[in-house]
């Protein structure tokens, strides 16, 4: 079954000629075909595009080409850009947009040989923690699919947890990559800022986007991120410094390593969730690393200080969608004002509108100081408690969400209940650091992440951290029944 | 409540936003817990603390050397818009 193999066991198929990239990608166009109208985690299917980029890839490992990715099928979240491909972002605003240009990493991703089978449901303009708020319909879990998958990478976490391709790309902005990873029992990496190229991925809040993966192992996600990392002088924010070969540092011995149990994630914290987490440090107390408890005083102002700055600078990104352009424009508009106000009113979808006037009324006369300014220096707070801490331990380990998949409408008519369940995956966001969730077990048949956090530019560490759990146990090698 | 109808239906206005009469009253509930939601942060000790609009201190912004990179694609781009007439965008008549 040919889903059921590792990046690395494709890469090993197609290298020794077992099986031919256009082989695998009829496999996973098949399954999506089957399976994806139970799930809706795919909007834009690309299989004519797709055979012919395996057609491609076919040639070139024909010539005697390898490489890690060559091949090898992908979905991407539908904020990145793709040249000649509808990118919609999971709005109306974009339903009828046509990128002209790739993203760095679409870019990068097929120039290594990947292939994109299609685009990932989302929620709109990644504003959401359970894909309800997508213009395409809600994402369902592969686990249960009366739950939500998580967000805003709910498409391709369902995706990838329900083996609709070997791996897919997300964002993450508060949690957006972590979260719907955890929810549906895969592994999610989110870069440290600047590791990966911003150009191209439609923006959110441009101080806390960052691009990466979610798929079924660390191991897998090490072998993606050494192709998406990378400096991009498209990126003004891109940061210039060698991508560490992260598949060949998988192994680096644990021992001696000091992770650091998060005291704030565990208040309050339920207890089935807090006994995942220790059985997770026993793990890593039998691979030797050295735990112990931490405190982050300023974390818990997390929440409100992300529900200022994220909104803040989505009021100023999205403004740029205008009904002039590109996108969505209304009906017989009467004026110019008539035409702005009616193209982003009907446009946009309702949390996305609630998320650009929380940005105006922080940053309006009056309430800048108050608001905007104010989270600006809790957010420094908050950053500087992440660095001492960083001085007294290589990791942070806690639970990634706090409890696991909600039913479909639980939370939708109460925004602050909904913005809670980034509780603990929005601090990296805030400071730029990196973090992975893995899957640790399971409540009520639903699975659970234990997310790992390390200091600026640590994803090798936190990879061969996770990856060496996963070595250790199987949580991450189950699959959600219907889908084997 | 601590945003009335018409601080909201105010910065709608400031953002652009066209919301319907049956919309309202929905934006100011939420919008309301919002707001005192992230008023937690008004009891928060700031003193001296330096702003922090970048996650990466000390990050620079990079010049490029001043030479054409980009070709002209207007066509391309153009492509997408909703109306265009000799290479311009089309828009309701701002002068009279």
């Amino acid at each position: 079954m040919l889903h059921t193999l590792s990046i690395g066991e494709l890469a090993e198929r197609l290298a020794d000629k077992r099986i031919s990239s256009v082989e695998l990608t009829r496999h996973f166009l098949a399954r999506i075909e089957r399976l994806n109208p139970g799930l809706n985690a795919v909007i834009t299917l690309t299989a004519e595009q797709a055979l012919e980029s395996a057609a491609a890839a076919d040639r070139r490992l024909a010539a005697g080409e390898r490489g890690r990715l060559l091949g090898i099928p992908l979905i991407h979240k539908d904020i990145f850009c793709t040249d000649g491909v509808r990118t919609s972002c999971g709005s109306r605003m974009l339903d009828n947009f046509i990128s002209p240009y790739d993203a760095t990493i679409v870019t990068k991703l097929k120039a290594a040989g990947a292939v994109m089978l299609g685009k990932a449901n989302m929620d709109e303009f990644a504003m959401g923690s359970s894909n309800e708020t997508s213009f395409y319909g809600p994402v369902k879990n592969p686990w249960d699919t009366s739950k939500v998958p998580g967000g805003s990478s709910g498409g391709s976490a369902a995706a990838s947890a329900a083996r609709l391709a070997p791996y897919t790309t997300g964002t993450d902005t508060g949690g957006s990559i972590r979260q719907p990873a955890a929810l549906t029992g895969v592994t999610g990496v989110k870069p440290t800022y600047g590791r990966v190229s911003r150009y191209g991925m439609i923006a959110f809040a441009s101080s806390l986007d960052q691009a990466g993966v979610l798929a079924r192992s660390a191991a897998d996600a090490a072998a993606v991120l050494q192709v998406m990392a990378g400096f991009d002088p498209k990126d003004s924010t891109s940061v210039e410094t060698p991508v560490p070969d992260y598949p060949a540092l998988l192994d680096a011995p644990l021992k001696g390593l000091k992770i650091g149990l998060l005291r704030e994630f565990f208040v309050g914290l339920d207890s089935r969730n807090a006994a995942l987490i220790q059985d997770a440090l026993a793990v890593y107390t039998s691979l030797g690393a050295d735990t112990l408890e931490v405190s982050l005083p300023h974390l818990p102002l997390s929440v409100p200080t992300y529900y200022v700055v994220a909104p803040a600078e989505c009021s100023s990104n999205l403004s740029r969608f205008d009904g002039v352009r590109y996108g969505y424009r209304c009906q017989s508009p009467k004026d110019l004002t008539d035409l702005y106000e009616r193209s982003r009113g009907e446009g946009f979808g309702a949390e996305v509108k609630r998320r650009i006037m929380t940005g105006t009324y922080v940053l309006s006369a009056g309430y800048f100081d108050a608001y905007y300014l104010k989270a600006q220096k809790a957010r420094r707070l908050i950053t500087d408690d992440f660095r001492a801490a960083f001085q007294k331990v290589d990791l942070l380990v806690g639970p990634t969400t706090p409890t696991p998949a909600f039913a479909i409408g639980a939370k939708m008519d109460d925004p602050v209940t909904m913005y809670l369940n980034d509780i603990y995956t929005i601090g990296a966001n805030l400071a730029g650091l990196p973090g992975i969730s893995a899957p640790c077990g399971f409540i009520d048949g639903l699975p659970m992440g234990l997310q790992l956090i390390g200091p600026h530019f640590s994803e090798a560490k936190l990879l061969s951290a996770a990856h060496q759990f996963q070595r250790a146990t199987d949580w991450h090698a189950r699959t959600p029944g219907g889908y084997e | 409540m601590s945003l009335t109808r018409q601080d909201v239906e105010k910065i709608a206005r400031l953002a652009r936003l066209s919301i319907t009469d049956q919309e309202m009253p929905v934006y100011v509930t939420s919008l309301s817990s919002i707001v005192d939601f992230v008023d937690e942060l008004a009891r928060v000790e700031t003193g001296n603390v330096e702003p922090m609009a970048h996650p990466l201190d000390g990050l620079h912004q990079r010049m490029r050397p001043d030479v054409v990179s980009e070709s002209d694609h207007h066509e391309k781009y153009q492509s997408n818009a909703p109306q265009v007439q000799a290479g311009l965008y089309v828009v309701p008549r701002v002068i009279e």
